[in-house]
């Protein structure tokens, strides 16, 4: 078991600069998921914590040892795969004995951690069959079996479910969670998969074109995102962006409408409101013409633009609703769902 | 509703085809050079050798007889080809090995450094383009006792180089020579064959702490043995019957046979001794031999690597 701790870590391929002053700490046992849209440097991130790609500048430390020139063997780590890199070669059970054999454990033991793992993840079964010879969601327990054979100080996870079916997508990552939390291991989890993020993470680190956005628990992201980008990226539908100036404590939409606010702010501002947290307020001083409504079931998502502006705006409502397109809507937020960001750097404003 | 749609998308690619295709005497035209050329110069030859090596000619060449299996019962009770078989079953297994396995080495130090690969393999496709005469010539040049480099260096070290005397150096030199014009192509193939393996099996043996030597014999080396099969097949071609142009050139089969492996029996007795029924015969058991090979190859190529 171990701390985590990235220090100013910089990686260039060339002369491009693909992640930029990265910091982080995590704590021992911790589940940190790094979270971003694709080709934003996760993998390389994690890639690097692995020591399977150089670093270019800065440190890093597991537990309070520099690892920076490490060969991948010497840093007790674990991987598991997008495509689960099994060798092909080998039945499961040589599989997951492999780092072992290397490692010099005795035929006994390593009999032993084999059996208990494949019993931990079920597999006990296929023990004796090809990687070939199994289905996805089977090749993917080998590869976590592989991994937790070895008993690492740090689990490291590449997108490691998305080559799975949705529902078996679901079952798996319920299941990681149960056996991180169970063995304790510090990890690190990648995925461009914003629900994965929330649901698994600790604390996630959202990664957008190689630089930290934000580094919190899910709820701070979701409660308090630091930046447009985290706003947009975090929760499902996504926030809405409405242009704003922010007067005498009023927040003014392009249709000149008010909505009262606590904050001290002046200018320009992008006024954010979660889909979930717009109530129909017959009074309330959002207006919007509906143009579609999607019934979810538990819910209704009614889409549409900004009375008398182009500007689409999407509210999720509570039960089943049915709006003739063209009607005009009105929605009420309570002060504590306002999300202020600056119009220019698209970061959060303070009250 | 998905499985319809394909259903009907299948069909319509099958009637493309046969709309394309539907005069007869196309594909016969597209393949006929291949088959003149197939006929002229493989079929027509080697039924003329299968009728060749059932015939015995006088000394004088005046009169033939047709003896059956004769040529071959003679040959297969001569010292001189048995003798000439051993040697040719040890010089392609030596070929085989030390091509194979140099191959094998630069293609594992190419696939490591793959961002300078393009110079390196085409450095080593080179030998590859050149003519076994010449390949031979180089060789012969580069060994040759008076004049060569090598056996001046050997000379410092009190070791006496003769090729045209010592049999053993004259099977090692022709062994050189035909390994080293065949490891351009093997390489060609190993280094493939490495790269098809998914980089991330090597990344999860590093992390599973293999060191590169090891990951090399548990994970790569298994995962390549297919195209190890495959070119143990060609190069026991190669070096049974591709090699006549270096022996040749190099040694003229001697000292006192010690290089006459097969191909170059066959030429020496047809065209040299002038016995063209034996040689015949010989060329027969080649070919019998080449066909077996084939059969190998095809029969048991097709079992690939799954990732
Ligand atoms: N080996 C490489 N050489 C050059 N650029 C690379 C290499 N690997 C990744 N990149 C670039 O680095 C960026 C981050 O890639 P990656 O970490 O794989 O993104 P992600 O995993 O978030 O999708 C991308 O822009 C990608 O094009
Ligand atoms: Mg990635």
């Amino acid at each position: 078991m171990a701390t985590i701790s990235l220090k100013d870590l910089v990686k260039n391929y060339g002369k491009v600069e693909v992640l930029h002053h990265v910091e982080g700490e995590f704590q021992d046992g911790e589940f940190i998921v790094i979270v971003g849209p694709s080709g934003c440097g996760k993998s390389t991130l994690l890639r690097m914590v692995a020591g399977l790609e150089t670093v270019t500048s800065g440190e890093i430390y597991i537990g309070d040892k520099m690892v920076n020139q490490l060969e991948p063997a010497d840093r007790d780590i674990a991987m598991v795969f997008q495509n689960y890199a099994l060798y092909p070669h080998m039945s499961v059970r040589e599989n997951m004995a492999y780092g072992l054999k290397l490692r010099k454990f005795s035929k006994d033991d390593i009999e032993r951690r084999v059996n208990e793992a494949a019993t931990i993840l079920e597999i006990q079964d296929y023990l004796d069959r090809k990687p070939r010879q199994l289905s996805g969601g089977q090749r993917q327990r080998v590869a976590m079996g592989r991994a937790i054979v070895r008993d690492p100080q740090v689990f490291l996870f590449d997108e490691p479910l998305s080559n799975l079916d949705a529902k078996l997508r679901v079952q798996m990552r319920l299941e990681i969670k149960k056996l991180q939390r169970k063995l304790g291991v510090t990890s690190i989890y990648v995925t461009h998969d914003q629900v994965e993020a929330m649901t698994l993470g600790d604390r996630l680190m959202v990664l957008n074109a190689g630089y930290v956005e934000q580094f919190g628990t899910p709820i701070d992201l979701y409660e308090k995102p630091a930046s447009v980008f985290v706003a947009g990226f975090i929760g499902s539908p996504s926030m809405n962006f409405l242009p704003a100036k922010l007067t005498n404590s009023h927040i003014e939409l392009e249709n000149g409408h008010k909505i009262p606010t606590s904050s001290a702010q002046q200018g320009d501002a992008i006024f954010g409101v979660r889909p979930e947290h717009m109530v129909v307020d017959d009074n309330g001083p959002i207006e919007v013409k509906t143009e579609l409504c999607e019934q979810l079931g538990a819910n209704t998502l009614v889409h549409g633009r900004l009375n008398k502006c182009e500007t689409s705006v999407v509210a999720s409502i509570q039960g089943h609703w049915d709006y003739e397109p063209g009607s005009i809507l009105r929605f009420n937020v309570t002060p504590e769902n306002h999300h202020l960001f600056d119009s220019k750097t698209e970061k959060r404003l303070e009250s | 509703m998905g499985c319809a749609g394909f259903g009907v998308a299948e069909k319509e690619i099958a009637m493309l085809k046969r709309v394309h295709f539907n005069k007869t005497w196309l594909p016969f035209m597209l393949v006929a050079p291949q088959i003149a050329i197939t006929l002229i110069f493989f079929i027509w030859p080697a039924t003329q050798a299968v009728y060749q090596s059932f015939l015995i000619e006088d000394a004088f060449g005046l009169s033939t007889e047709f003896v059956w299996f004769e040529n071959f019962q003679y040959l297969f009770t001569d010292e001189i080809y048995l003798n000439s078989f051993g040697r040719t079953i040890f010089f392609s297994a030596a070929v085989a090995f030390i091509s194979m396995s140099s191959a094998l080495v630069l293609a594992g130090f190419a696939d490591r450094v793959i961002r300078g690969a393009t110079t390196y393999r085409t450095l080593l496709i080179w030998p590859y383009a050149i003519a076994p005469v010449l390949a031979g010539a180089l060789w012969v040049f580069m060994f040759n006792p008076t004049l060569g480099i090598l056996p001046y260096f050997l000379d410092f070290f009190g070791y006496d180089w003769n090729h045209y005397l010592n049999g053993g150096q004259a099977m090692l030199l022709v062994i050189l020579a035909a390994a080293w014009k065949q490891i351009a192509y093997n390489f060609l193939f190993y280094l493939a064959a490495m790269q098809s393996i998914p980089r991330s099996i090597i990344e999860a043996g590093a992390i599973d702490g293999a060191r590169p030597i090891r990951r090399f014999w548990t994970l790569v080396f298994p995962l390549i043995s297919p195209t190890t099969f495959f070119l143990l097949v060609i190069n026991a071609v190669y070096a049974f019957f591709e090699t006549f142009g270096i022996v040749h050139a190099v040694t003229q089969g001697g000292p006192a046979n010690a290089t006459t492996i097969l191909v170059y029996k066959v030429y020496n007795d047809g065209f040299v001794g002038l016995d063209l029924g034996g040689s015949a015969a010989q060329s027969v058991i080649l070919m019998i031999m080449v066909i077996f090979m084939t059969i190998i190859q095809f029969r048991f190529l097709e079992r690939k690597v799954q990732y």
